[in-house]
């Protein structure tokens, strides 16, 4: 991963979001920015909009109301802005959601090839790099459901970061796990974390946000109720429903 | 009963009947040719953007499921020539079979393509691909395996409908066997020969479908 020139603009802008689905008022007012290279956690009870939130992040939902702005580029709803922005965006799902009836090498080139443009040398190159840096390199020639999940979610990292995008969204990344394989796709992330790329992180996993979060921000009911490093926001949480929350995500770990 | 069996017509006549065959398999698979690709392209415009196009798909698929083949078959035989569309007996069969089958085979697609699950499409998008090739590189094959039993079914049914061919004289099994059996006033053999010949045939297409899936939807599967 090429360390990312610092800049003074942010990566991510979102001023003044709102998001309904139909009746339901699932962002309210939402304000962020994302600088380069910053590790952020969102965290909050279900249902409080953190997935929605960074699935506008890439325009896989529309909002309604508001800016959101991702590296210089406003999503204004046409086509070409969405083209732009998610060249430039990663994202890994709770659910993998690999390619089925492709291998993982497959899997891994073919976002490359049809959008970059890369031949097959190119793109089966990248692949094998990524593939490598999740320490499952010797898969590449087998098919998802032949993998373990903690398996498919680090192919499914390598298959995002084969587009080389400037961030990397996770979306509950390790809720679909196996406890006994959260840490191996966690330590993937970590390592992304220390090579500088920049995260936004819908997460339960606390260790997680203690050891990499630059900021941690809680939400619930579709609003950003705090934003705090994470030292702060563990040992002292200013919102009675953050501290509600910490002290039920706490009491299972 | 005093009907005595006499296959001398139909063994006279087996080159005639076997090239009838070769007929038959040639509408079949021309006409499946066509049905899928009408049915992928009609389940692209059934759910497209544009309004007009999802109600002349759902229409298309309405008219043909609701109305007899032989009706259709006779329609573009008899009234298309008074547009100025005039095609001969083969390619009529093979533009009705490929029009019939398609509409079934568009309800079929779609059923695979509805049972794809979401994330799928989403995880298409986010690596930036655009809907087209999220469609063609990501949804497709795996629905098509998800109806490929449903779908083998309809074209064996293709298949045996070609028989219906005859009646405009397109070159196939049953119109030999009708010009043998008007020689010989051999029904029974002739209609006897043809029924296990069709049994054949059928079995080789269900072969070769059991054979196109193991190249292309074997893959594992949880």
């Amino acid at each position: 991963m090429p360390a990312q020139p610092e800049r003074a603009d942010p990566l991510i802008t979102m001023e003044g979001v709102d998001k309904w689905y139909g009746e339901f008022h699932a962002l309210r007012g939402v304000n962020i920015e994302v600088r380069r290279g910053e590790k952020i956690v969102l965290c909050g009870p279900s249902g409080s909009g953190k997935s929605t939130l960074i699935r506008c992040i890439n325009h896989l939902e529309a909002v309604q109301k508001g800016r959101i702005v991702v590296d210089g580029i406003s999503l204004d709803d046409s086509a070409r802005a969405v083209d732009a922005v998610r060249r430039e965006v990663g994202m890994v799902f709770q659910s993998f959601n690999l390619f089925p009836h492709m291998t993982v090498l497959q899997n891994c080139t073919l976002a490359p090839m049809r959008v970059r443009g890369l031949n097959q040398a190119e793109a089966e190159a990248t692949a094998r790099k990524y593939l490598e840096r999740v320490r499952i390199g010797e898969q590449a020639a087998k098919y998802p459901a032949q993998l373990s999940g903690g398996q498919q979610q680090r192919v499914a990292i390598a298959r995002a970061l084969c587009m080389e995008p400037k961030v990397m969204l996770f979306d509950e990344p390790t809720s679909a796990l196996d406890p006994e394989m959260v840490k191996e796709v966690l330590d993937t992330m970590i390592g992304l974390a220390r090579d500088g790329m920049t995260m936004v992180c819908v997460t339960h996993e606390m260790g997680f946000a203690r050891q990499v979060a630059d900021r941690v921000i809680f939400m619930a009911d579709g609003e950003i109720l705090e934003e705090a490093a994470p030292e702060t926001f563990f040992k002292n949480p200013q919102h009675p429903r953050a501290r509600t929350f910490l002290g039920e995500i706490l009491a299972h770990h | 009963m005093n009907y005595t069996l006499d296959f001398g017509p139909v063994i006279s006549g087996l080159p005639d009947l076997l090239k009838g065959c070769a007929g038959t398999l040639f509408l079949a698979v021309t006409g499946m040719t066509l049905a899928l690709a009408i049915g992928i392209g009609g389940v692209v415009l059934r759910d497209s953007n544009v309004k007009a196009l999802r109600i002349l798909v759902i229409s298309f698929v309405e008219l043909i499921r609701n109305t007899p083949f032989l009706v259709q078959i006779y329609f573009v035989f008899f009234a298309l020539p008074l547009v100025g569309i005039r095609l001969s007996p083969t390619p009529t069969a093979i533009v009705a079979l490929g029009l019939n089958g398609g509409a079934y085979a568009i309800e079929i697609i779609r059923g695979g393509v509805q049972s794809i699950h979401k994330g799928q499409i989403e995880a298409g998008l986010a690596l930036g691909l655009h809907k087209t090739d999220v469609f063609r590189f990501i949804v497709l094959r795996p629905a098509l395996r998800a109806v490929y039993p449903s779908l083998t079914g309809q074209f064996i049914m293709l298949t045996l409908t070609t028989s219906i061919a005859s009646a405009i004289a397109a070159y196939e099994l049953t119109s030999v066997a009708k010009l043998i059996e008007n020689e010989s006033f051999r029904s029974f053999e002739v209609y006897g020969t043809i029924t296990l010949l069709y049994l054949a045939m059928s079995w080789i297409i269900m072969k070769a479908f059991a054979v196109l899936s193991m190249r292309y939807f074997s893959y594992p599967v949880k």
